[in-house]
């Protein structure tokens, strides 16, 4: 044996610049420059500080809440009903500011609302066993239900005495002019990256998505992650409503309506596995900032809004290709 | 004295008697090769010993003192370790990670713990040396050769210090090579006095490896001798019935 203990400790399949070119979420981030760089040439509108401004905050609602399902995919898992729960959460935060409570106990409610909307979503995929796709779909169904009765189908938009908190929270820009919903949404990135790489919490996500069985075998408490995971997803797509609600300055029953599909696409572009085990904070973040690149450009650029459709699907379609062709040249 | 003793193990599946009045002793640092056809009491027996079953007469013994195992976690507290034949590895994951996984190491100060990765791997590196395997604790199992996974799995037991390593048909799926690293890990094990029982319906990796095989048939142990003093054509008539009993 002429190998040291040092070298094989030190030994590695593969090296940095390897590392990188194998990153899904690495290759969105170059084709996030590349079309900004593109964009700017090309017309005057989009490199303008507005412009700019608008991107990054319309799409860290999507990112934020594609952070939570990133880790409900790591799992094997998916998540159906964050569209339903942003508008319940909106809606509990509305009608309980509305009633004339505080901000602290709108957001506190619209938060306790969250959890258990995602504790009974994880229960019953972890405890009865059923599949995540199907109970979440229900989820999705109830949650928005859910929110039509406690509105009465209304729109709300007088938030009672902490109506301006609420809108500075969503609509401010108090650190050197980034708009705050980005702040929260870079907060909760590197917490969700620190998650996923630093704890055993987040080592135990990857392992279920690996091999659940194995998870199983080895004492991992599979169930109890499970049920955490829908939880976390579920507060995701409420931290959303909240900032979101803020920003908008109103609710009405049909916000989020099929943007369970935006934050999937996000996800999945960001180089996360339907199949689990794989995914990445940073990967959730540059996926959705992609798909708003996208939608930005193709209105700037003057192409009739209706191709949208195609060229995000095509982005979504790129994305898993690239993945098999890495696999590909792996496996070779 | 024997690091584990059977007496008069019996377990039944309703009228189906899956094991009958099973008595053996296993020493330190031996190997023995547990064999017998489809449905003979194998795995019943190796699942007794990892406490999935509980059987239904007999005792079993560990260094002189009785112990009865209600779930695995306690036959691992006593120190008996399985490796299943699927290995139960996390492909996505690194050599180290699968390793430790469900017992993670942490570092850092009061609340504040984080995984300590420099310290897996380093523990890691030593076992895979110990073992003198080429494993390297960064790789990702997806990536490795069903020998080197073999390793991972059998290191797992080493970090827990097992008194008894159980293999379920470790030789089964892979290729010839590789066979020859398993029997190699196997008798790392056993010189640092470890009881390994294999089971296997590989005929020559039992005689390479083992010390001493017990063959079983419809559920009784019809022969427990020494390698040395067998030959796998008696083996094969005993696990056949051509021969009754030795």
């Amino acid at each position: 044996m002429t190998t040291t203990l040092d070298s094989t400790i030190a030994k590695k399949q593969e090296t940095f610049l390897s590392h990188l070119l194998g990153n899904q979420a690495f290759w969105v981030f170059i084709a996030i420059i590349v079309a900004s760089l593109f964009l700017s040439q090309a017309t005057d509108a989009y490199a303008t500080t507005k412009n700019l401004y608008n991107i990054s905050r319309n799409f860290t609602f999507v990112a934020i809440i594609a952070l939570g399902m990133t880790i409900v995919i790591i799992t094997g898992g998916i998540d159906l009903s964050v569209g339903s729960v942003l508008c319940l959460c909106s809606m509990v935060l509305g009608v309980v500011m509305h009633a004339g409570y505080s901000i602290e106990a709108g957001i506190a409610a619209s938060i306790a609302t969250a959890l258990i909307v995602g504790a009974f979503n994880g229960i019953l995929i972890a405890y009865i066993g059923l599949p995540p796709f199907v109970v979440t779909l229900g989820m999705l169904s109830i949650a928005r239900s859910l929110a039509m009765v406690a509105s009465g189908n209304t729109v709300v938009f007088e938030f009672g005495p902490d109506h301006d908190k609420l809108l500075s929270l969503g609509g401010g820009a108090w650190f050197y002019g980034i708009a705050n919903p980005v702040l929260y949404m870079v907060v909760l990135a590197l917490l969700t990256g620190f998650v996923l790489k630093w704890t055993k919490f987040g080592r135990h996500i990857f392992a279920i998505g690996g091999n659940e069985h194995a998870a199983i075998l080895t004492g991992v408490p599979v169930r109890r992650i499970k049920v955490a995971v829908y939880m976390i997803s579920a507060m995701s797509a409420g931290i959303a409503g909240i900032v979101q609600t803020g920003w908008l300055g109103a609710i009405t029953t049909n916000i989020g309506t099929g943007k369970e599909l935006d934050v999937i696409a996000a996800a999945v572009i960001g180089g996360a596995a339907l199949a689990g085990g794989i995914g990445t904070a940073i990967g959730a973040v540059v996926g959705a900032a992609l798909i708003e690149v996208i939608r930005n450009s193709l209105g700037l650029l003057g192409i009739n809004a209706f191709w949208q459709g195609c060229v995000i699907g095509g982005a979504i379609l790129v994305a898993v290709l690239f993945d098999r062709i890495a696999n590909y040249r792996r496996a070779d | 004295m024997a690091v584990l003793e059977l007496k008069k193990i019996s377990k039944h599946f309703g009228a189906i008697e899956a094991v009958k009045d099973v008595s053996f002793a296993l020493e330190a640092g031996e190997v023995i090769g547990l064999m017998g056809d489809n449905g003979a009491g194998k795995s019943t027996l190796v699942k007794m010993i990892a406490g999935n079953f509980r059987p239904n007469s007999g005792t079993m013994q560990m260094d002189g003192r009785e112990i009865v195992l209600h779930k695995p976690v306690e036959a691992r507290e006593h120190g008996i370790e399985i490796v299943h034949q699927d290995l139960a590895l996390c492909n996505n994951l690194t050599a180290a990670a699968n390793l430790f996984l469900g017992r993670e190491l942490k570092t850092g100060f009061g609340p504040f713990k984080v995984l300590d990765y420099a310290g897996m791997y380093a523990r890691a590196a030593e076992i895979f040396v110990e073992l003198k395997s080429e494993t390297r604790p960064r790789d990702l199992v997806k990536k490795m050769s069903g020998g080197q996974r073999q390793a991972v799995a059998i290191a797992r037991t080493r970090l827990s210090n097992a008194k008894i390593v159980l293999m379920d048909e470790p030789t089964a799926a892979i290729s010839v090579r590789q066979v020859a690293e398993v029997l190699n890990l196997i008798r790392r094990l056993r010189d640092q006095g470890i009881t390994v029982v294999l089971i296997s319906h590989r005929m020559p990796d039992v005689f390479a490896v083992a010390d001493r095989v017990i063959v079983m048939r419809r559920g009784t142990k019809v022969a427990d001798k020494a390698i040395a003093k067998s030959s796998p054509e008696e083996v094969t008539g005993l696990i056949t019935g051509a021969i009754e009993t030795v």
